[in-house]
């Protein structure tokens, strides 16, 4: 590293009011952050995902996430044939750390990202019986640790099992798009883990987001499109076979 | 006898009494729930509206790959021109907030190259095609990645490693 | 068995809903049961079950005071749960169905019950002592007025109050039903038949147990069984299990059938994890068996002894059948993954929060309270010499 001291000691004072800055923001009370100018969702490039499992422990350390449960895991699919009915799926340890080198020979075989799809019409958010899950108005589906009762309805009626119940706070708990992230203007951990750019947090409000460019010009999909969720989560080279 | 209508709600004074009762459960509950529902319940849907900042305020502790370059721009040079170029630094180095808010006395950890480049590297028939694999002992025999590999800048030919 | 056979999403491999969970839709089901038992004698005026009428009821508020204990139980946060009353959330059937069960407590199964005891409230505060007698001078809401008129008012309100209290009956097990049955996420739950399944199938349970509380507790008492009561209470159980039956026949042929997406998975399912409890306990020795038990009585012309007990063991089958049933549901619709590729297993424990001994005691605390509530509130007219004899109807 070339860093001299001289100018070691200009640039840390700067980075730390830098980061005091960021860390200071909170919606609303932050003049730059407006939650009507913002609609998140998240862009998922099945072709570029190498199963490495950052995205994982990315988001366990960013966001406490207890072992055994998962706030966004890793599934690897193995395909033959024509046999899209009936793929060979895993997930050790939600790929956290990687996937062994498998036995398969052949076949049709990838990465499949998954977290809390954020719809805009979740079935989550519209059995919770007394409010304690919700969309924000920036598109952000969040839990209000303090309201919830721990009755399990959200994570029954969750298609995508994306939901748990946090053993210890017996509360829901799910992926919040790290919501005290992207509100300060960072991304969130996993796609700030990701090395290979699988993963993009996308702002539909945004008309510089290079999501909208993306959408038009690839072939895309969500998952359980037939649910009619609204999901927010926009997956490019998804295959069929994919649960 | 005839059932005149006083006679009829004197016979019936026990409803009268029975509703009173209900009534006075229907005042109560609505008593209890003006104390009880949270002053910020309804702000923006149905739900707590100071949830959303309370969830907002939890610490972060990826820096984010803006912070680490403020200070550590020769890396981000170097990087720059390879194909890490796209690689934040905290997918190999850890979270570092902590390091960002204290960088003289919280050090980021040393990084074992055997492990690190094989979780990304090691072949898989599941990873793309197009993406740089290699069984790590072929290809090696066993010598660590970082001795003819400079991490930021991987390609062979960019120089000695440093 | 290993924990997980095939794929799992990986926060799908615990269950969420426990054994406290089935025994819920259980004992609401007996309460709407029970009071549709009621109603055929007071509204459609079947006068013959006549004599399990206060019974019924005694027996619906028994249940149904112990129905919402294994919910808190279950509950992450049970300190919370009356933000269910405070802040519903309209568009979720749990909230609403917080509601209906305050009113279908409140404004019809209490009410019912004051209104046709009140007669015997007021002579039992005046005869009896001690602290039962504060309990029923509280119970008389302060008034002593047992007027012909006056009964002849709560009879008129009490018809009323049965008359709403069907439809209530109906929208309070079938909202449990409806609970289950709108979540699209699952396909062994979402159906539209689940609701009324549901209702039916808690009729037939609500039936049998009073049938079968009724026949005990009389041999308890030295006292003959009406045999004309419970033949015609087994008759209406034969009928409602017929509908019942047909009811499942009709979902379960209409899945094989139509042989969509989660069919391959769900069939797997029931021939193996969940075949005993399927197929041999709710099927076969839980609804077949009683059907055909039943049958015989209808066709055959028995005499008293081996009627009574072919309803007895009628009876206990079905009160077994219908509950496999809400444990196929329940746990049913749990085993599976939604991804259709792989199924988990249910560890019950025993002796924790969520475990079978707490299922078990939650089940024997409803006979305990109507234990107190048929001392407090007797159901048979002709028990205590202290009541004059009642006014005909």
């Amino acid at each position: 590293m070339n860093l001299t001291r001289r100018r070691l000691l200009i640039l840390l004072p700067a980075a730390a009011i830098a980061w005091k800055h960021i860390l200071a923001g909170t919606p609303e009370a932050a003049p730059n952050y407006k939650m009507t100018e913002h609609w998140w969702g998240m862009l998922m490039d099945i072709t570029k995902c190498i199963g490495c499992g950052n995205c994982v422990r990315g988001c366990q350390t960013e966001n406490q996430v207890p072992d055994g449960y998962y706030r966004t895991w890793v599934e690897r699919y193995h395909v033959e044939g024509w046999g899209s009915e009936n793929p060979k799926v895993d997930s050790p340890d939600g790929g956290k750390h990687g996937f062994p080198a498998g036995n398969q020979i052949g076949g049709k075989n990838f990465f499949v990202p998954k977290l809390c799809n954020h719809c805009a019409e979740s079935p989550c958010t519209q059995v919770c019986p007394v409010g304690a899950t919700f969309i924000s108005p920036d598109g952000v589906v969040l839990i209000d640790p303090t309201y919830c009762l721990g009755c399990r309805y959200c994570v029954q009626a969750c298609p995508y099992g994306c939901r748990f119940i946090h053993p210890q706070k017996q509360t829901a708990e799910k992926c919040t798009l790290c919501y005290h992230r992207i509100t300060k203007g960072l991304t969130t951990a996993c796609c700030e883990s990701c090395p290979t750019g699988a993963r993009q947090l996308a702002d539909l409000k945004n008309p510089q987001d290079p999501i909208h460019e993306f959408l038009r010009t690839h072939s895309i999909q969500v998952l359980k499109p037939y649910m009619a969720t609204n999901s927010k989560v926009f997956y490019n080279g998804l295959d069929g076979s994919v649960r | 006898m005839a059932n005149t209508p006083v006679k009829t709600f004197k016979d019936a004074g026990h409803l009268l009494r029975l509703a009173t009762v209900f009534l006075v459960g229907i005042i109560l509950f609505l008593v209890a729930r003006a104390l009880l529902v949270p002053r910020s319940f309804g702000q923006y849907g149905h739900y707590r509206g100071n949830a959303i900042a309370e969830i907002a305020a939890h610490p972060a502790v990826f820096a984010g790959h803006q912070t680490c370059e403020t200070c550590h721009s020769d890396v981000l040079e170097v990087k720059q021109k390879g194909r890490h170029a796209r690689v934040n630094c905290e997918a190999c180095h850890g979270a570092l907030a902590k390091h960002a808010e204290d960088p003289v006395s919280v050090k980021p950890e040393k990084l074992q190259a055997a492990v690190l480049c094989v979780r990304c590297h090691q072949a898989n028939i599941a990873k793309p095609q197009q993406f740089p694999q290699v069984d790590a002992v072929e290809h090696s025999g066993g010598a660590a990645c970082d001795l003819c590999h400079r991490p930021h800048s991987p390609a062979i030919d960019s120089g000695k490693s440093q | 068995m290993p924990l997980v056979d095939g794929f799992m999403y990986p926060n799908e491999v615990e269950l969420q809903w426990s054994v406290l969970i089935v025994l819920y839709p259980y004992l609401t089901g007996l309460v709407a049961g029970a009071f549709i038992l009621a109603s055929l004698e007071r509204v459609f005026r079947v006068e013959a079950v006549k004599p399990t009428y206060r019974l019924a009821l005694l027996t619906a508020l028994a249940f149904l005071l112990v129905a919402p204990l294994p919910l808190q139980l279950h509950l992450g946060h049970p300190e919370r749960s009356f933000e269910m009353y405070l802040t519903p959330h309209r568009s979720s059937a749990m909230a609403m169905f917080g509601f209906v069960y305050l009113w279908y407590l409140m404004a019809v199964l209490v009410v019912e019950i004051w209104l046709d005891y009140r007669r015997d409230i007021v002579l039992l505060s005046q005869s009896s002592h001690g602290w039962k007698r504060v309990i029923y001078r509280v119970l008389t809401l302060g008034s002593d007025n047992i007027s012909e008129r006056a009964l002849e008012i709560d009879e008129r309100v009490g018809w009323l109050v049965t008359v709403v209290g069907i439809p209530s009956a109906f929208l309070l097990h079938g909202y449990v039903g409806f609970i289950f049955g709108s979540v699209k996420a699952n396909p062994w739950w979402s159906t539209p038949l689940m609701p009324v399944v549901f209702i039916f199938s808690a009729m037939v349970s609500g039936i049998a147990a009073v049938m079968l509380l009724y026949m005990f507790l009389n041999w308890l008492r030295r006292v003959p069984i009406d045999m004309r009561c419970v033949d015609t209470v087994a008759r209406y159980l034969f009928y409602t299990f017929i509908i019942d039956f047909s009811l499942e026949m009709l979902d379960l042929i209409h899945r094989i059938y139509e042989a969509d997406e989660s069919f391959r998975s769900l069939d797997f399912m029931v021939h193996t994890r969940l075949f005993t409890s399927q197929v041999i306990i709710q099927i076969l020795a839980g609804t077949v068996a009683p059907i055909g038990l039943l049958a015989l009585t209808q066709v055959l012309k028995l005499p008293e002894a081996a009627r009574k007990f072919i309803y007895s063991l009628a009876g206990l089958l079905t009160l077994i059948g219908i509950f496999a049933m809400r444990w196929n549901v329940v746990i049913g619709g749990q085993l599976f993954s939604k991804s259709f590729l792989g199924y988990t297993t249910y560890k019950m424990a025993f002796a924790t929060r969520e475990g079978l001994l707490v299922a078990i005691a939650l089940s024997i605390l409803p006979l305990i309270i109507l234990g107190v509530l048929v001392k407090l509130l007797p159901p048979w007219p002709e028990k205590d010499a202290m009541l004059a004899p009642q006014p005909p109807l």
